[in-house]
């Protein structure tokens, strides 16, 4: 397992080396640049090439690329053209908040999901089932962007209940530490923070949550109905186990295994941003970052960006594979 | 791991259900215990994040927005107009010449971090922009300087509270410009701590010091106590970002906001309709316009921003043979109905542009008759100028939305479906915007659109800069159409050079008068500006700069 893990850290590096030199191409490839935006309409040909060669735009790519490779490897990401910050310091300023909704929304879409397709799978046909499954099916075909606005004008105008958008009251005084704002507010045993900050979670974690919700839940019905279907699970009947016992304590664990790996996707996908949840709820997460910088061609943002999603992707599957082995003591990696 | 039974799965998984639903419910539930408001906090939405905050080195809105309340120029722009008024600078003198401005500086005057403002000051913000020796020149691009300033040639200090700037050339707009955030005056300790950094750490003379930016969320500034007008009657403005325009409107409507930017058009009968909020509109100092490319431009190769007897005359890229027939020109002017696209696309907050730059600007013609509506007399032309079958055509179609155009798409076919109806077939193509800008000051279009928003107020910020035939540079042309006519070049000049307003204001109208017979546009609208405010926020007032000054603003 050990070796296994090491293995799997070192692959890393080549993945990290191709996506980052797919990317550097893709982005220098598409048309525009990013002094051109930067000086809108009142570009001068002058200043153009002054700002092309201040940023070493005016070199061939592949010199381009190796520098920034070097520079990279000493840890520096650079910093960004449009706003002059340290690419490491504009991610830093977004992740932590990508990492809250994103664990909120999986909180939400995992434990609703797995509820849901145990249940539907279990009385299969039933109206119990076709009512979930429908409401599944809802939740994968629903725009999120119109979700978002339904929920802040039901929620936050209407009944007035909970806040449109943004991570806390900014009238309550708060002190940032590891830019986890929950964490911070429960560090600094700063209660009216604390509440705030959940109430500001629970809109857009219940928008970004609600596809993976259905996807989870459609997964853990079909897994579990195949399981259910197996010979061990017919023997356990027979052998006169209750079906309680049958189902949480045999069936489930067998059914997780493509449930988890679904999880993993997911998770991954979100821990990269989500544009549109991000847009409606001005969270200001990573998903808004690359968008802008990509509309920008803000070469040294996007790529920066591109390698930590790429990093925090490759984790999360390392993480889930390893999970498999908890799960299912019949994996094993050598 | 493998003594988790199924009692413990099934209850772990219900007691998370119960605690999480709990935990909804009684958030919801539960007022936040917001402390007592004893402070007038004012928060505002915009629709963006600012880029940086050093007001030299910023090009766009969203970062303006926030430096206007921190810092100050030695001049500014009267409360709701476009004319200047003193501000950091008590008076000055013109020389007759018209080459040397000397200001006399106000005293008593302190930087947020309790420098004092003197004459070392106002030098340091200008000569970093200009000076390419000086030590603080690295830390900006300055995208202003070259574009606006480039005639002053230098900044000096007289004694501590006096400078003169010097000009390589007389010119009227100058006066205007240093209104601008561009040269607003920075302080030079603050400079020297923050080095590179000091476009996040922002010090100004302004009625607001910085206090944070978290980045995509806020902005706060709050009340500078030694302010030399006296404190302000806000002890804070939180500048928030929401960039959905519904989210936006949504959060005004439930309170959480006091003012927001940018509402959708689509929703001005809701905001109307809503006691609690009020719609503020004024013309706003833009033009929206259809350029039809006259055909030749020239290469800037000295990049001295006019054209020597060295730089000949080029076809452009994008050079279509019917565009140089000034007939054609006036076909498309006459088939297009403007006022059905003003009060449908723009949903009536705008009016109608029969010239290049507002009507409420100095020098703007006002006898000229516009273009009417009248596709008879467009067929007409069309076949006076040999094409009585018409031709086909590619219009050039913004991606987004501009303050000066909101819906450039609609708009495109709405044009596509004026000119099917004189046998012009036209085509629509669209590129993403950096990209679109690029190849548009490269005169790859045969037509396209465009538009513009004023950046100082003065007359010869829109006309030379879109009009004049030295603008045709190919690569970076302001004059899209690729307009060349000596004679209206000659007048702008002229027009920049002469410090008497009436003379200068004749020229100007002049030159639109030769420039409406040509009609390398077609001018479509000038939008207004729209904000929101909740009805017990007083004092805002809208200026035609579309710039936003909080200091007069109360909460009652």
């Amino acid at each position: 397992m050990k070796w296994y893990i090491i293995k799997r850290l070192l692959q890393i590096i080549p993945v990290i080396l191709g996506v980052t030199l797919i990317a550097f191409a893709l982005i220098h490839l598409a048309p525009g640049d990013p002094v051109r935006t930067m000086l809108g309409q009142h570009a001068t040909q002058q200043e153009i090439d002054e700002i092309r060669t201040k940023y070493g735009l005016d070199q061939p790519l592949y010199v381009q690329y190796f520098i920034w490779l070097s520079d990279v490897i000493r840890g520096d990401l650079g910093r960004s053209i449009l706003t002059r910050e340290h690419v490491t310091t504009e991610i830093a300023a977004r992740f932590p908040n990508t990492i809250e909704l994103s664990i909120a929304a999986m909180m939400f879409a995992t434990i609703i999901g797995v509820v849901a397709g145990i249940i539907s799978a279990t009385k299969q046909y039933s109206i119990a089932d076709y009512s979930m499954m429908g409401i599944a099916l809802f939740g994968i075909s629903m725009p999120v962007f119109w979700l978002g606005i339904m929920l802040m004008m039901i929620f936050g105008v209407f009944l007035g209940w909970l806040p449109i958008g943004g991570r806390i009251d900014l009238l309550i005084p708060f002190s940032r530490i590891t830019g986890f704002m929950v964490v911070d507010s429960i560090i600094t045993g700063n209660g009216a923070a604390l509440i705030s900050v959940l109430r500001h979670l629970i809109l857009p974690a219940i928008a970004l949550g609600t596809i993976p919700m259905a996807i989870i839940a459609r997964t853990t019905r079909s897994s579990m109905l195949e399981v259910l279907r197996q010979d061990f699970i017919r023997t356990e009947r027979a052998k006169g186990l209750s079906e309680r016992k049958v189902i949480y304590k045999h069936a489930i664990r067998n059914a997780l295994v493509p449930v988890v790996t679904v999880i993993g996707l997911n998770f991954g996908l979100l821990l990269s941003g989500a544009i549109l949840t991000e847009t409606v709820f001005s969270w200001p997460g990573v998903g808004r970052l690359v968008v802008d910088a990509v509309y920008a061609r803000d070469y040294p943002l996007v790529i920066g960006c591109i390698l930590v999603f790429a990093l925090v992707f490759v984790i999360v599957n390392l993480i889930t594979d390893i999970l498999y082995t908890y799960i299912d003591p019949r994996i094993h990696y050598e | 791991m493998g003594s988790v039974t199924a009692k413990n799965i099934k209850a772990g998984v219900l007691a998370t259900i119960i605690c999480g639903l709990l935990l909804v419910v009684s958030l919801s539930g539960c007022q936040e215990t917001t402390p007592p408001v004893t402070e007038k906090v004012l928060i505002f939405a915009c629709a963006g994040d600012a880029d940086k905050l050093d007001p030299a080195d910023v090009t766009d809105g969203e970062s303006t927005a926030r430096t206007d309340s921190i810092f100050e120029g030695l001049v500014e722009y009267k409360e709701g107009s476009a004319e200047i008024q003193p501000c950091l600078a008590t008076s000055w003198v013109i020389s007759p010449d018209g080459k040397n401005m000397t200001f006399t500086l106000r005293q008593g005057v302190k930087f947020h971090d309790g420098t004092d403002f003197n004459a070392d000051a106002v030098v340091f913000s200008f000569e970093r922009q200009y000076n390419t020796s000086h030590p603080y020149h690295q830390y900006g691009e300055w995208a202003y300087w070259g574009y606006m300033f480039s005639d002053i040639e230098k900044v000096e200090k007289i004694d501590n509270y006096t400078v003169k700037i010097q000009l390589s050339r007389p010119n009227a707009a100058i006066m205007t410009s240093l209104a601008m955030f561009t040269v607003a005056i920075v302080s030079p300790t603050n400079a020297e701590k923050w080095k590179e950094d000091a476009f996040k750490n922002p010090c100004g003379t302004g009625p607001f010091k910085f206090v944070e930016w978290v980045k995509d969320d806020h902005i706060t500034v709050e009340a500078f106590d030694d302010y030399w007008r006296g404190a302000t009657k806000l002890d804070k403005v939180i500048y928030r970002v929401i960039t959905d325009p519904s989210a936006r409107l949504l959060a005004i409507q439930a309170g959480e906001i006091h003012g927001m930017e940018f509402p959708d058009p689509a929703s001005f009968a809701t905001i109307q309709a809503n006691t609690n909020l009020q719609l503020m509109t004024k013309e706003g100092m833009t033009v929206g316009y259809v350029a039809l490319n006259c055909g030749y431009g020239y290469n800037d190769t000295n990049s001295n921003g006019m054209r020597d007897d060295d730089e000949p005359w080029v076809k452009t890229p994008g050079y279509f043979e019917p565009f140089t027939n000034k007939s054609v020109r006036q076909a498309i002017n006459y088939a297009i109905d403007k006022e059905s696209i003003v009060e449908n696309l723009y949903k009536g907050t705008a009016i109608v542009a029969k010239n290049g730059m507002p009507p409420f600007m100095l020098g703007h013609n006002h006898n000229i008759v516009d273009y009417n509506y009248n596709p008879q007399k467009a067929r007409m032309l069309l076949t006076q100028a040999g094409y009585p079958n018409g031709f086909n055509t590619t219009l050039w179609v913004m991606p987004v939305s501009r303050p000066y155009m909101f819906d450039p798409g609609k708009i495109g076919e709405a044009i596509q479906g004026y000119l099917a109806a004189v046998n012009i077939t036209v085509e629509i193509f669209q590129i993403d915007w950096s990209t679109y800008l690029e190849r548009t000051q490269a005169g790859e279009h045969p037509m396209c659109l465009l538009g513009w928003t004023g950046d100082n107020g003065d007359p010869d910020n829109f006309m030379n800069v879109l009009y004049g035939s030295n603008q045709c540079t190919l690569g970076t042309a302001g004059n899209v159409a690729f307009y060349n006519n000596t004679d209206v070049q000659e007048l702008l000049s002229a027009a920049l050079q002469t410090y008497d307003t009436a003379e200068r204001a004749r020229l100007y109208r002049e030159a639109q008068e030769i420039i409406h017979e040509d009609a390398p546009f077609v001018y479509l609208a000038h939008a207004n500006q729209n904000l929101v405010f909740r009805k017990n926020i007083q004092g805002f007032v809208l200026n035609p700069t579309a710039r936003y000054f909080f200091y007069p603003v109360d909460i009652v």
